[in-house]
């Protein structure tokens, strides 16, 4: 593979889209295939072939469209039109509109709308515009023009330069300076090195990180290898929980297509630097996103993390130095490394910079995807883009980064989004998961709720989690069931700061966050369920 | 013998002591004679990190490290007992206690127990942490010796010496949190492993009464793990 040859292939992609004027994108990432998307992508493409028109309008899939709530979604590109809730029997109305160049007004799905205006889309540039499974189209999007430009024009202190430079913070949840991560494995001297991309998403309501899996996996390949590149490592592993099934297909059917073209294996585009990526299956085990236990489950152990230093960057995979980034992580790479550092710097606040996804879910009128600027408000995200709270209820609290982030209340909407703004309020950026409450949610069954699932997550390894969370979940049902007292809170309290503070990984260090934020802000939900000393159970 | 390593110089409780690089924060205060309880931590296995006794405040972090598996640096400052330290360290025990059931009158264990001498010199007397009373198995499969699942606090003393030292591989643990517990190859009875030696070292090394040999009765089952850090030497000097 040359660069001439890149680009030819990205002409040649571009040249066949437009012979046909017409074109129709189903969404076929998990959300909208749920309600059936499959289905109504195979009628559209049986009524071209009925109507015969073939030329006059195209149909394809692509990776998720954003709006969850109304799927399946279906977007006329060159309409600028975006049908909601389609069904099967829709196909042959919409493919003959489509075919003369008209939409349906009956099925529209407004774009218009703060929900699509005010997001900003880097990560998420090409989903739902490209077709996941055609490496072509991707490099018709200037895909792999990234890792070109690194081989070509850039020595690997250049390529991690620009990623300082871009003020890029890893995406996983703790915000770690992505270029300082990538100088030290750089840095550490013993080869071999490896790079590892965690998508084993775990948090309960957070879906970033599949959608852009399933949406757009090249251009997280493509992430990989220039962070290859730029430290040094020739392999690369892909960590993706087989709860997603999709995602690990559409990631399989990727890695063929780039081997295929020469984009991943040995010399590629004619330099010495080769990169093979494999992908490894979580089973299903939440404290596998961490780090150290991601590495020994790779490495064929039991999934469980041990105490740090040393760092993964000195002592990783194998003993070897190894880079671990997140999928949104690498998703920012290729974008950074076209448009240089200091473009990206420009997007954001002071010190978070560039854009976040968030998976928007819970009591919100418009539940889905969303890439938004760093530094934009809670409100903004929550009443603006995520249309309010349904059903003319009150908004209560919202819910960042899983279960170890914290329940935010309204006196903080308008605050900031970005990675210090969150932090002082008790919770964290997290990987991106929003969970919106409103006035019906209980909020010490919010923090059992949490609690129950770092209990059956904890690993058992380290004394504060293993017993800690069960008896902080067994104290929450107490009190749940009106059979606790003020002492219980007291004790519950005492365990929060302890586990927080002597727990051996972050599982265990952030699982009280959600109990501590709804004690600071909710205290009056647990008082009215407290019952005297005397009638407390013990 | 030489090992290279740099020498460094710092200061535990405020007092200035010398180390190699290559130790870890409990070999210098050990070979100082600074106390510091441990549990998991055995000398001749390898390090875990996981009861959480050992943990100390270094000055610069705001985390708290496990001395057994964290390295000493040069200028590192160390406190090995603070208010903090002392009531964390006080609640590990008494979970412990909470976790399963260890009934010290009636165990084999009694008076020569690692757990049971942790709460004495901590003066715990009570616990403040609810009982789970779980219902666990007892395996007396073994011709020789026992394993009682309501003993057990979890260590992996004995999964590493029969890994590390005994090269069996006998013993692992399934399950994750507190449905965890330690198994005998693909979790089946002692009696019927196939790559169980017998040699008896998981008794040895085991810190409380999970695991003793049969024929004890209560407050009998005296056990010497003196052997280890000789073994270990002795192995690592043929390799």
């Amino acid at each position: 593979m040359t660069v001439d040859e890149l680009q030819q292939i990205g002409e040649m992609e571009k040249a066949s889209r437009r012979k046909c004027p017409n074109h129709l994108h189903v969404c076929v990432a998990a959300g909208c295939m749920s309600s059936q998307s499959e289905q109504v992508k195979e009628a559209m493409e049986g009524q071209v072939k009925t109507q015969g028109l073939e030329g006059k309008c195209k149909v394809k899939g692509v990776g998720c469209l954003g709006l969850c709530a109304a799927g399946p979604l279906v977007s006329a590109p060159e309409r600028n039109f975006m049908y909601r809730g389609v069904t099967p029997a829709d196909a042959a109305e919409i493919v003959a509109a489509a075919a003369e160049g008209k939409t349906v007004e009956r099925l529209h799905c407004p774009m218009d709308v703060p929900f699509f205006r005010r997001q900003k889309r880097i990560v998420l540039e090409n989903t739902g515009i490209v077709d996941p499974e055609r490496i072509e189209e991707y490099i018709a999007a200037d895909g792999y023009s990234a890792l070109q430009k690194a081989l070509s024009e850039m020595t690997g202190p250049e390529v991690i330069e620009q990623i300082s430079r871009s003020g890029l913070r890893g995406r996983g949840g703790a915000g770690y300076p992505t270029g300082l991560k990538w100088s030290m494995v750089a840095k550490a001297g013993s080869s071999p090195k490896f790079v590892i991309c965690n998508a084993d998403e775990g948090d309960p309501g957070a879906f970033m990180d599949r959608s852009v899996l399933e949406s757009d996996p090249h251009r997280v390949l493509e992430g990989m290898a220039v962070a290859g590149y730029a430290i040094g490592a020739d392999r690369g592993y892909i960590y993706v929980r087989s709860e997603y099934p999709l995602a690990v297909q559409r990631l399989k059917i990727a890695i063929r297509q780039a081997e295929k073209l020469g984009l991943l294996g040995n010399g590629i585009f004619g330099t010495p630097f080769h990169f093979k990526i494999e992908i490894r299956l979580g089973a299903g085990a939440f404290v596998c996103g961490e780090e150290t236990a991601l590495i020994a489950s790779i490495a064929g152990q039991r999934g469980q993390p041990r105490p740090r230093p040393p760092f993964p960057a000195e002592s990783g995979l194998w003993g070897a130095p190894t880079l671990i980034n997140n999928v949104e992580t690498f998703a920012n790479i290729p974008p950074i490394l076209r448009n240089g550092g200091d473009w990206y710097a420009a997007i954001g606040t002071e010190k978070s910079k560039g854009t976040k996804t968030f998976a928007l879910a819970g009591k919100v009128s418009n539940t889905g995807l969303i890439e938004v600027p760093m530094g934009i408000t809670l409100r903004e995200i929550i009443f603006d883009i995520g249309g309010g709270i349904p059903d003319g209820k009150k908004f209560k609290a919202v819910q960042t980064g899983g279960p170890s982030g914290g329940c935010i209340p309204e006196q903080f909407l308008d605050m900031p989004v970005d990675y210090d703004s969150l932090a002082k309020v008790g919770s964290i950026m997290g990987s991106g998961g929003m969970i919106i409450m409103d006035e019906t949610s209980n909020m010490v069954d919010v923090a059992r709720f949490f609690m129950e699932f770092c209990m059956t997550e904890s690993c058992g390894k380290c004394v504060p989690c293993r017993v800690g969370t069960v008896q902080m979940h067994d104290l929450l049902k107490k009190i749940i069931g009106r059979q606790a007292s003020e002492r219980d809170v007291s004790l519950l309290e005492e365990l929060c700061d302890m586990v927080k503070s002597s727990s051996l990984c972050g599982l265990g260090q952030s699982a009280p966050n959600p109990v501590l934020t709804t004690l600071r802000y909710f205290r009056n939900e647990y008082d009215v369920l407290l019952v005297r000393e005397m009638e407390a159970v013990s | 013998m030489s090992t290279g390593a740099t020498v460094i110089t710092m200061k535990i409780d405020g007092k200035d002591f010398g180390g190699r690089a290559d130790e870890t924060i409990l070999d210098v205060c050990r070979e100082n004679k600074i106390h510091v309880p441990t549990l998991c931590f055995l000398e001749g296995l390898s390090g875990w990190g996981a009861c959480r006794l050992c943990l100390v405040e270094v000055k610069g972090t705001n985390k708290l490290l496990p001395a057994c598996v964290t390295k000493v640096a040069e200028g590192m400052e160390v406190t090995t007992h603070s208010p903090r330290l002392e009531k964390y360290r006080r609640m590990v025990v008494e979970m412990l206690f909470s976790e399963r059931n260890h009934i010290c009158s009636v165990c084999v264990s009694n008076g020569h127990c690692e757990l049971q001498s942790l709460a004495v010199a901590m003066h715990i007397t009570h616990i403040n942490i609810p009982y789970r009373y779980p219902k666990l198995p007892f395996d007396a499969s073994n011709d020789l010796f026992r394993l009682d699942h309501n003993r057990c606090v979890l260590c992996t003393r004995c999964v590493r010496v029969c890994d590390e030292i005994e090269g069996a591989h006998t013993w692992d643990v399934a399950g994750r949190g507190v449905e965890s517990r330690v198994i005998v190859d693909l979790d089946q009875p002692w009696g019927d492993s196939q790559s169980c030696t017998s040699c008896g070292k998981c008794v040895s090394v085991c810190p409380t009464g999970a695991l003793t040999r049969k024929g004890t009765g209560v407050a009998e089952m005296e056990k010497d793990d003196r052997f280890l850090p000789y073994l270990t030497r002795m192995r690592g000097s043929r390799t």
